[in-house]
């Protein structure tokens, strides 16, 4: 891999930019691995990354049937964050968050993380609870977390409209949150779990599992059959139609999650702004678009396109919420279909089947978690045994019912 | 999916409704003798399917009655919707 740094641009602009090497090979499926990872989302790269390069294991491959970062990574609002109520969720967001900080420099990859601050506003009495109660959670677990009156809000925000329909009572901050650049993370992980040996095998769709005496012996791929050690899906959306082929339920539903940006602007918001209550979040890209992060169809769906009415009960409380944006126009809009459990916290799992692995259920927020998922993910295959950060996060957890319930800190906003 | 047939009130919009997850998931007879396993299916393991969907919508804006409908998850057509109690139609997908 020919490392990125100022002096590889200088040699690279003197041939005007003809002879960058490619990011990552395109080789064919070998006939077996130590580990086959299923989903080329930025969860299931980062696996492999840190399989090669913390587990010593880079006979792995990562079979997606798309392109890498087509699904629900390369459709997300970017937000990033580690502000949730319990322990187990400040263990895995936290690692993840402290991951992210050097990120760029571990993969020579820039991602663009930006911690620019990341507003939770509280529109009535029980969001003042709510924020009370978390806030106090987060701080007791190490994490930054500072509680804001409307005017320094409004500070952070000038142009923010307080008085609205729902008025702004308060905000909880996270200083260290902010947005990073979702196609970069997918693509910097595939290019350093490349250079470790790592097979990138796009447009190659696992279809099914070989399954020997109750353990996973490969996958039956759109590119024939490919035997493997372990396997980890790692698929978002369609875990359970994975989990199908295995031969088991999950207790996750798939629901389309819509976003949408504007035209780009000149700067104007330097944070990122989420409101829960009157489901309004919204963020700048350094392009300059206003990113705007709608909610999810309450009805199962596999069609990568939400309801029309859903995007109307997004524009509306932000219209109220920032008067001055309401003549901005829309460029683009779309839908991811997202994993969601009961308790809004993710499944890393074992499962009934021997050595095979699921990482899922990220529902509406897993693009923060990206590199911490991947990690603890990793070492989880390598050893055969759940990583402590992941042990909680068990799919049996719904069956002794020690459910995670991150429904306030996570249902809504991402 | 705009519009869906309420077997009471025709055909309205769908906004009118909610849904309520999978269909047909029968109630235990004799809950005492569950084991969590069996608990933890019924109450939160769910068939998720892509394609058709047995599942629960409640016409919430309308008569707030309930009723089932079997829809495609991947093209969201509606095939039919059908009272409760009704058994399930069979539908070529
Ligand atoms: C609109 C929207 C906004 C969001 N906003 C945020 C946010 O602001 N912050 C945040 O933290 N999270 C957010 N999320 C959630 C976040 O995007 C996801 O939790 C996260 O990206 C999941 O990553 P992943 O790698 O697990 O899945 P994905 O990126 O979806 O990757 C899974 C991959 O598996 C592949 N695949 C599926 N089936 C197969 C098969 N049979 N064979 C081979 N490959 C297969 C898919 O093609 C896909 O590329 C948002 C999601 C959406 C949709
Ligand atoms: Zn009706």
């Amino acid at each position: 891999m020919n490392r990125y740094s100022i002096f590889s641009l200088l040699r690279n602009s003197v041939n005007y930019h003809q002879d960058w090497q490619r990011a990552w090979r395109s080789p064919d499926p070998k006939r077996e691995y130590d580990v086959v990872i299923v989903g080329g989302g930025g969860h299931g790269l980062a696996t492999a990354y840190y399989l090669a390069k913390e587990c010593g294991i880079s006979n792995v491959a990562v079979i997606e049937k798309g392109w890498i970062g087509g699904g629900n990574t390369g459709r997300n609002t970017t937000i990033v964050r580690s502000n949730y109520l319990y322990d187990e969720s400040a263990g895995i967001y936290e690692h993840a968050l402290k991951l992210w900080e050097n990120l760029s420099q571990d993969l020579n990859y820039n991602v663009m993380f930006s911690p620019r601050g990341l507003l939770h506003l509280a529109h009535n009495v029980h969001d003042m609870q709510e924020i009370g109660r978390r806030g106090n959670a987060i701080r007791l677990n190490g994490i930054d977390s500072q509680f804001l009156t409307p005017a320094q809000v409004k500070e952070m925000v000038p142009f923010i409209n307080l008085e609205c329909r729902y008025p702004v009572m308060g905000a909880l901050l996270q200083p260290r949150g902010g947005t990073a650049r979702h196609d970069a993370v997918a693509w910097g992980y595939a290019r350093a779990a490349d250079a470790m040996g790592v097979d990138i095998i796009q447009n190659c769709e696992v279809q099914g599992f070989k399954i020997e005496n109750n353990t996973v012996t490969g996958v039956e791929t759109s590119r024939g059959s490919i035997s493997a050690k372990k396997v980890g899906c790692v698929v978002a959306g369609h875990c359970s139609v994975l989990a199908d082929m295995a031969g088991f339920r999950l207790p996750i539903e798939s629901v389309p999650l819509q976003a949408l940006v504007s035209e780009p602007i000149k700067p104007i918001l330097d944070c990122v702004v989420m409101s829960g209550s009157v489901h309004a979040y919204i963020s700048q890209s350094d392009k300059g678009e206003l990113v705007i992060g709608a909610g999810s169809d309450l009805y199962n769906s596999y069609s990568q396109r939400g309801s029309f009415d859903v995007i109307e009960a997004t524009v509306g409380p932000v219209v109220e919420l920032y008067p001055i944006f309401s003549r901005m126009k829309m460029l683009r809009q779309w839908g991811g279909i997202v994993d969601v459990t009961v308790d809004r916290s993710p499944i890393l799992t074992k499962t009934p089947v021997n050595n095979m692995f699921f990482n899922c259920g990220w529902g509406t927020g897993g693009f923060k978690a990206t590199p911490g998922s991947g990690n603890v993910f990793a070492h989880s295959i390598a050893r055969g045994d759940m990583h402590p950060i992941a042990e909680p996060f068990s799919m049996y957890r719904f069956i002794s019912g020690a459910l995670i319930d991150e429904g306030a800190a996570a249902a809504v906003a991402h | 999916m705009l519009l869906i047939e309420c077997p009471w009130c025709g055909l309205r919009d769908q906004t009118e409704f909610h849904c309520h997850g999978e269909a047909h998931i029968t109630r235990p007879l004799d809950p005492d003798s569950l084991s969590d396993e069996e608990w933890g299916s019924y109450v939160f393991f769910r068939n998720n399917p892509k394609g058709l969907h047995y599942e629960r919508w409640e016409h919430s804006h309308g008569c707030r009655r309930w009723f089932n409908a079997a829809r495609d998850t991947v093209t969201d057509h509606v095939y039919a919707t059908y009272k409760p109690g009704v058994a399930k139609p069979e539908i070529e997908s």
